[in-house]
């Protein structure tokens, strides 16, 4: 080694206050870090270890010492001399109404840890009155932007409407979205590159949308599955796990998770096979993969049926 | 980047639309015709992405020319600008003006907001219901739609007529009677002057819309009618408007127009902050910063290049002093953006008006044709060897646009989306670059402040309230308009020169500083109208909205109008304010049809508090103020006395 | 066992089969194993162990192909043996072996996210390796420029700053040019040059002739593109160089290889963080497969199979002799079986009668084996013709071991699955087929044989079961367990110290060769081959999901030729080659420009690609010229119900010659 090699400028120390405890960190580190190094949980839903945060659904708010509103510690990076408390009770409150927000409008029965979140902040999303009856398919899609019906308050609307099956690879069930954005990120500039969905219309009425609400087949989308793989709620699930669920028969505790090599092209894709009675059900990648990051293509992702096509001759 | 397009091809007119704007396509392979050469080489990557700022005025240009943004259409657009159609998607249907559904060419677009529904906006929308059917119903010639505060407060009710066409066609009609109406629905899409066919012309002189109003219509008042004592000696901002034509140049000039700018050479950049710094200049756009504070920290950023942003996307309900400044003095917010641009550093500024200012933006574009022509805009400004020149961008219905942050997004073909502070503007605006946003009214301060130097015009007004502040006054006030006034007068002072109220009228309440702003009662009229005297009053100016209800409205009605607008103009990013205005306007729905206080006010409140608490911006963080001022400062739904009779029957009936 | 549609999934072997009477039936593992071995055992007895062959596989795990590579010259005694990295990057690993000494890519992933120029040349990466491609991705998003060299406007073409579409089979003139140009310039890295090179003058001289317009002329490439990429390549900062099979996939294709490795040695875009070589690989254990030694001419760490000193540690710890000879690599093993020399063929998951060119070829050489023995999850088009086929465990997901990746890292595989029951792991077969013939194997673990291969190979000395999970792979060369080396390979050539810099990257002298198919009246169109995002090479393993994308087997084509020939999107059409051919729906595509169309493999049961592809092979590595056969199209619409046949029978015409 002749040339010099470049190392990172090592980054400053920077003192801070967290719950009264004083933390070291380096500079730049946000709240979410900092209070994870240390043990403080915090809840996260929009947040993804491999995304740069959106800070969109609110429920990692902190309080800031001096600051006018409360801040996401999922962005949010520590400075010099700040003082943040992670369960004073304007926290508490924010939490808990955004834990209500979400409980009332969105369908969170298959979002991980989220029910324990709802007893600890002591969140009644029903006090919002009665769900309204879900969308017709296509309803939500077509709505227009800066506009929208009332309705007479007897019940609490919702984004809930029949799940979108157009495919045989994966389901979008929006029943259950919480436009975390993550999709959108992991499908757009941060990953996949292939923007097959955004964001559309905005308000209560923004939804995740293909280009003029076509169905997958007809966009852009090449099946990665990357952004089921960020979805924090279950609204995007693989067609296996979708069908299981539905007939009762997914049982996450019985599965194995295993992290092997994907069989296909060169690059070497980390691919962890969650295996149910000796059959893959599902197929992520570990995020912290130095080759996928967590994500994957078609083949990946989905190629794996042909070591279980067991035959019966 | 490999985009898929969908297999839907444009027509004609929409090709020529965007092609027209965008200038003939490079090669076969973004949209124009493919020739042997093209077969063997092609140009792309960054250079084809970074043209995702035009993505906005060529939605513009398509739905200016159609009417509507047909997947065809997208198509072509997304290949042009190497867009993803998802992407373009998400963006068109974020803005209330673009029909992503075909409809007719003429769409009006009635304004319902608080100052027109007190003004009778209401039987107006009856009478469309019934003439052209339901809101967006495209069976009639024309279609309509509700519409948020359109900026035309003082001739409340207001409607703008828009047609696409080549060029487009727009008329405005305020006060909306119901002949004026009928003429904005009803006179033929095509007259003689324009064939409204597909061949037709693109914009001339870089203007977007036809020099004729809509046939049928009237023409439009002069921008001076909105000034009630216009041409009073006491005037700073507004004493150019009704002396001089708002297209001439030579007019402007001859009425002290580019002396500010010339001043401004003369003291260098580091000269003009510290002018703007002695003015003690705060922005007129609601958050009262310090204006030379926000340049010079601008202009210390290492990081190039910088931009400016001139925030003309006034849409706060009541707010209409920026659209008169535009409309009466265009050149004056040309002469301060080209200082403000000299003083940041900047070569590229961006001046972002909302889509229903169909005449200020024709004033403006006016303005810098001429001022390119005359070397006051380009790449040596006055001969000074500064380099300076200024893009419009239109908005197309989103009132979140207008926050300092969510204006980038809308500017570089993203959704209008707030962004996180920090990091702040000053330090990653626009395209992520050091970027000073100022509204149209601070801006145009900066004119006197060069004038009369910082120190003098520190001298008017308070302490800590320089200078004059311009005041929209609507609602029942006899004569609604616009008002200067140097800082110190009080709200009476304010509702007296507005000629009080009619008789037999008492105020019953005044919103300040529009829908994120709060109510104030009848009896608070000695608030002291500056900075520093709202907040001691546990208000604020705002933009300077002064919306003054009297003892026949519907304060109720008006909550729940405040409420649709939040819920109708939430970006939809975080939880807090996407959820949390819909949850509001359903329990304030709940109680106008009778529910109980003692359930719906905690609910309200502890929602509110989480809307201000947790929102990402300003938006969401101010949708609870005026109701909670109307319960807390007004007393409604806990005061018996001051709940709508009807609404006691209800409550009466329901038990 | 499989349904007759011909994009209906296989179902896994779950039981030996032996033939009998012409036919395959079903055996025990007993009976099968022992004919297997029986069948070795004679054709050694009677022909000497250089009449036996072995294909190993490349998406199998290392320690297989460690093992495979052990079996033919340890049980056998032959170096016969390879695999189907003959097919894909044999010539990038002679290639840089020749310049380098060491065949692997000389870059990293995590690198190409962090330099200034990103040139592509001749892959599609976005279809072909899309995980690499984000990170070519990253690279881009933080201000990388991407030049993509192919003769289609691919979607990897389509997000690069520029584009150049050369002829089928014009890379070395194209590289010529640009090093001409790069010298012309006075743009060549003289240091680098001077310290690190050999080789210069021969090579100015032999790109000369290369002018900027000659270029032009071969290659059809603007010369102001060329012009322009030579200065982009040359003036950036750190640059990275990539290609796949358009490179390799030809009669010249290690001339190829070395007319790119040349471009680094001007420039010195070698051996330095953020400046590199990269071959990517098209199948998950294609280098591995390589680094074990399962290669006619290697031994476990790449090492070179001539040296005795090499040898020496192999023959101590196996207790037997190695034949100081290179064996027969595949091409060369197909040659030898219509020579009638290699009587028995022991093929482990690879599927040759539809991997390689002009099936007919093939299937008739295989039909003439005193012997074949196919080791496969499924029954392949290659198993049809076997006297003996054993069903063995998937290796990625049933049996634990490592692969080696594009990037050199080797990575941990762990068995996920319990194998269908009456499938065998790979190397538990071979351990009782080396019983069978006499070598007690003992049946080690996947983590013994690897620790075998790290005593026997430096290179992979450092890399314990328990360092590669902790480190999610290591790339190699990792010579100890407590150190690694850096991401990229040879910074020694930067070293001012000659001992350091040890041997120095020769020039590659090499000249252009155009493809050996020409065109000509009756064959005008260029069909040049590759794959796509959602299928794999013979479709064996992606068909069984279903994919809303696949449409199957179709002929690309430029909109201009089929409004000339009068084709419609979905018309079925004849494409004709010298050697045979096909119905093929045709897609119209933008992509491609007039006088090119394309096809893939993948779906060889609709449409046998292969017969129309010529067997003209690279003498240095033996990989065929896939990429580069002439044809011409003819319209069938005329004819009634071709391309969809119901009888399940290949949309494949069996013509004799054009």
């Amino acid at each position: 080694m002749t040339e010099p090699v470049l190392l990172p400028t090592p980054r400053r120390l920077i003192d801070a206050t967290i719950d009264g405890r004083n933390v070291r960190v380096p500079e730049g580190t946000t709240v979410l870090e900092a209070c994870s190094e240390q043990g403080t949980e915090i809840p996260t839903l929009c947040y993804g270890d491999t995304l740069t945060p959106r800070n969109a659904c609110r429920v990692c708010v902190v309080e800031v010492e001096g600051a006018r509103t409360l801040a996401p510690a999922c962005s949010r990076r520590l400075e010099p001399g700040m003082s943040v408390a992670t369960d004073s009770e304007r926290v508490r409150h924010g939490r808990k109404l955004v834990l209500e927000l979400l409980g009332s409008s969105v369908d969170l029965s298959t979002t991980p840890g989220v029910a324990a979140w709802m007893e600890r902040y002591g969140a009644e999303p029903e006090r919002f009155g009665p769900r309204a009856a879900p969308a017709a398919m296509g309803v939500r899609d077509a709505r227009r932007a800066g506009e929208h019906h009332p309705g007479d308050g007897t019940t609490a609307e919702t984004v809930e409407q029949p799940p979108k099956v157009d495919n045989e690879l994966y389901v979008r069930d929006y029943s259950k979205c919480i436009t975390c954005y993550k999709c959108v990120d992991a499908c757009g500039d941060q990953w996949q590159n292939t923007f097959a969905i955004g964001v559309a219309g905005r308000g209560f009425d923004a939804r995740i949308s293909t280009e003029h609400d076509v169905a997958l087949p007809d966009s852009a989308c090449v099946y990665c599955g990357n952004c089921v793989e960020v979805c924090p709620t279950g609204a995007l699930s693989f067609t296996t796990e979708f069908e299981m669920r539905r007939a009762g028969t997914w049982k996450e505790e019985e599965q194995t998770q295993t992290t092997t090599v994907c069989t296909y092209c060169g690059v070497g894709c980390n691919v962890t096979l969650h295996v149910q009675e000796n059959e893959i059900v599902k197929v992520t990648s570990p995020h912290d993969n130095p080759v996928t990051h967590g994500n994957l293509c078609i083949k990946g992702r989905f190629g794996f049926q042909h070591v279980q096509r067991r035959g019966n001759d | 980047m490999d985009l898929r397009l969908l297999d839907e091809a444009p027509t004609i007119a929409e090709r020529d639309a965007v092609d027209s704007f965008l200038g003939e396509p490079e090669s076969g392979w973004d949209g124009g015709t493919r020739q042997d050469s093209h077969l063997r080489y092609a140009r792309g990557g960054h250079a084809a992405r970074d043209r995702r700022d035009l993505l906005l005025p060529a939605l513009h240009a398509v739905n200016d020319r159609v009417g509507w943004i047909s997947r065809g259409a997208l198509n072509h657009i997304c290949r042009r600008l190497t867009i993803p159609p998802a992407e373009a998607y998400a963006v068109a249907s974020f803005y209330a003006m673009f029909a992503l559904h075909e409809r007719p060419r003429r769409v009006v677009h009635l304004c319902t907001d608080i100052a027109c529904a007190a003004a009778g906006a209401g039987r107006l929308r009856d009478r469309l219901n019934e003439r052209l059917g339901a809101a967006g119903s495209s069976d009639a010639g024309t279609t309509w739609h509700e519409s948020p505060c359109l900026g035309l407060c003082e001739r409340a009710p207001a409607a703008l007529a828009l047609q696409a066409d080549a060029p487009a066609r727009y008329a405005v009609a305020a006060p909306a009677t119901p002949r004026a109406l009928d003429a904005l629905t009803e006179s033929p899409a095509d007259d003689d002057t324009t064939s409204g066919s597909t061949n037709g012309h693109g914009p001339r002189n870089g203007l977007t819309f036809h020099d004729r109003p809509l046939p049928g219509a009237s023409a439009e008042p002069d921008p001076a009618t909105a000034i009630p004592d216009a041409g009073s000696p006491d005037h700073v901002l507004l004493r150019r408007i009704g002396r001089i034509d708002p297209l001439s140049l030579d007019d402007y000039r001859a009425a002290g127009g580019y002396a500010a700018l010339r001043e401004a050479l003369r003291l260098g950049p580091a000269g003009v902050i510290r002018e703007v710094t002695d003015s003690g200049l705060v922005g007129r756009g609601g958050a009262a910063f310090p204006t030379g504070r926000k340049w010079n920290a601008t202009a210390q950023q290492p990081v190039t290049p910088h931009y400016l942003v001139c925030n003309a996307d006034e849409s706060e309900p009541g707010t209409f002093k920026d659209r008169v400044l535009m409309e009466g003095d265009p050149f004056a917010v040309v002469e301060a953006m080209t200082i403000a641009g000299y003083a940041i550093g900047a070569r590229t500024g961006y001046l972002y008006i909302r889509g229903e200012y169909p005449r200020a933006l024709t004033h403006l574009e006016n303005a810098l044709v001429q001022a390119r022509e005359r070397g006051l805009l380009g790449p040596d400004v006055m001969g000074a060897g500064f380099a300076f020149d200024i893009e419009i961008r239109r908005g197309a219905g989103a009132y979140i646009c207008g926050e300092e942050t969510a204006i980038f997004g809308s500017i570089e073909g993203l959704r209008g989306e707030p962004r996180s502070k920090p990091p702040f503007p000053v330090e990653k605006g626009l395209f992520g670059r050091p970027t000073a946003v100022n509204n149209v009214e601070t801006l145009v301060n900066v004119l006197p402040v060069l004038l009369m130097g910082g120190p003098a015009y520190a001298a008017q007004g308070t302490e800590g309230s320089t200078g004059t502040k311009l005041f929209c006054l609507s609602g029942g006030v006899r004569r609604p308009g616009l008002y200067e006034m140097p800082f110190g007068a009080t709200l009476g002072d304010l509702v007296e020169a507005a000629g009080g109220m009619p008789e037999g009228r008492s105020i019953r309440a005044v919103l300040l500083g529009g829908a994120a702003g709060t109510f104030v009662r009848g009896d608070e009229l000695d608030i002291p109208l500056t900075f520093e005297g709202a907040r001691a009053s546990g208000t604020s100016l705002g933009s300077g909205v002064v919306l003054v209800l009297d003892d026949t409205a519907d304060l109720i009605a008006t909550l729940v109008r405040v409420a649709a607008f939040f819920r109708d103009e939430s970006c939809g990013q975080c939880v807090p304010c996407r959820v949390g205005t819909v949850r509001q306007e359903e329990a304030l729905v709940r109680l106008r049809s009778g529910a109980s206080p003692e359930r719906e006010l905690p609910l309200l409140r502890e929602v509110g508090q989480a809307m201000r608490d947790a929102s990402i911006c300003g938006l969401g963080q101010t949708a609870w103020n005026a109701v909670e001022s109307a319960v807390d400062r007004l007393g409604l739904f806990t005061d018996s006395t001051t709940t709508a009779p009807d609404a006691r029957a209800t409550t009466e009936e329901a038990r | 066992m499989r349904s007759d549609d011909f994009s209906a999934p296989y179902d896994r072997l779950t039981r030996p089969l032996v033939r009998e009477d012409g036919v395959l039936r079903p055996a025990s593992w007993d009976e099968a194993l022992e004919r297997a071995a029986r069948g070795f055992r004679r054709g050694v007895e009677r022909h000497g162990p250089n009449s036996f062959g072995l294909l190993s596989c490349a998406r199998a795990t290392n320690e297989m192909n460690f093992m495979a590579q052990k079996f033919a010259r340890v049980v056998v005694g032959t170096n016969n043996v390879d695999s189907c990295n003959r097919t894909c990057h044999a010539p990038s690993v002679a290639g840089l072996a020749a310049a380098f000494g060491s065949g692997g890519g000389t870059s990293s992933y995590a690198e190409i996210e962090d330099t200034d120029l990103i040139v592509i040349w001749g892959g599609n990466p976005r279809f072909a390796h899309p995980i690499f491609f984000q990170h070519v991705l990253k690279g881009v998003r933080n201000g990388a420029r991407l030049v993509v060299v192919d003769p289609r406007r691919t979607p990897t073409a389509e997000w690069a700053d520029r584009w150049l579409g050369l002829n089928v089979g014009t890379d070395i003139p194209l590289a010529h040019a640009i090093g001409r140009e790069i010298l012309d310039a006075g743009l060549a890295n003289t240091t680098f040059i001077e310290r690190a090179t050999t080789g210069l003058d021969e090579y100015r001289a032999l790109v000369d002739p290369w002018t900027l317009s000659a270029a032009e002329a071969e290659t059809g490439v603007p010369a102001e593109a060329i012009r322009e990429l030579a200065h982009a390549y040359a003036r950036a900062e750190r640059a990275q160089l990539c290609w796949t099979l358009g490179i390799t996939e030809h009669h010249n294709a290690t001339d190829n290889v070395r007319s790119l490795i040349n471009l680094s040695l001007l420039t010195g875009h070698v051996g330095r963080h953020g400046s590199g070589l990269n071959p990517l690989r098209g199948q998950n254990n294609v280098q591995g497969g390589g680094d074990m030694g399962a290669i006619p001419d290697r031994l476990a760490g790449f090492q070179d199979i001539l040296d005795a000193r090499v040898r020496a540690p192999f023959e101590r710890a196996w207790g037997r002799p190695i034949q100081g000879r290179k064996g027969l690599n595949l091409t060369q093993m197909f040659e030898a079986m219509e020579e009638g020399e290699l009587k028995t063929l022991y093929v482990i998951g690879e599927n040759p009668v539809q991997s390689e060119p002009e099936t007919h070829k093939t299937t008739s050489r295989l039909r003439a084996l005193d012997h074949l023995v196919v080791q496969d999850i499924f029954l392949t088009r290659t198993a049809e013709f076997a006297d003996v086929v054993l069903p063995a465990s998937a290796a990625w997901c049933e049996s634990d071991g490592t692969f080696t990746n594009s990037e050199r890292r080797v990575q941990l595989v762990r068995k996920a699955l319990e194998p269908p029951e009456g499938a065998r792991d790979d190397i538990e077969i071979m351990c009782d087929l080396a019983s069978r013939l006499g070598h007690a194997w003992e049946r080690p673990t996947a983590e013994d044989i690897w620790d075998e291969v790290r005593s026997l190979s430096p290179m992979h000395r450092g890399m314990s079961y328990t360092r590669l999970a902790e480190l999610q792979g290591i790339q190699w060369p990792c010579y100890s367990e407590d150190t690694l080396e850096p991401s990229y390979l040879h910074s020694r050539l930067w070293s001012k110290d000659p001992e350091e810099r040890g041997a120095p990257a020769p020039f590659g002298i090499v000249g252009h060769s155009p493809p050996v198919d020409l065109l000509d009246e009756h064959y005008p169109f260029r069909l040049t081959t590759g794959r796509r995002l959602d299928d794999y090479n013979t479709g064996v393993q992606t068909r069984g999901f279903s994919s809303p994308m696949r449409r199957g087997e179709l002929l690309d084509l430029s909109p201009e030729d089929a409004a000339k020939l009068g084709i419609g999107d979905g018309e079925t059409v004849r494409v004709v080659s010298r050697r045979g051919s096909v119905l093929v729906p045709a897609s119209i595509t933008e992509s491609m420009r007039p006088g090119l169309v394309f096809m893939t493999f993948h779906f060889p049961d609709q449409v046998d690609t292969q017969t129309l592809t010529i067997d003209a092979t690279d003498p240095i590595a033996g990989t065929a010229e896939y990429k580069a056969a002439a044809v011409r199209i003819e319209r069938v619409a005329a004819e009634p119900e071709d391309a969809h046949r119901k009888d399940g029978t290949p949309a494949a015409e069996a013509t004799t010659g054009g």
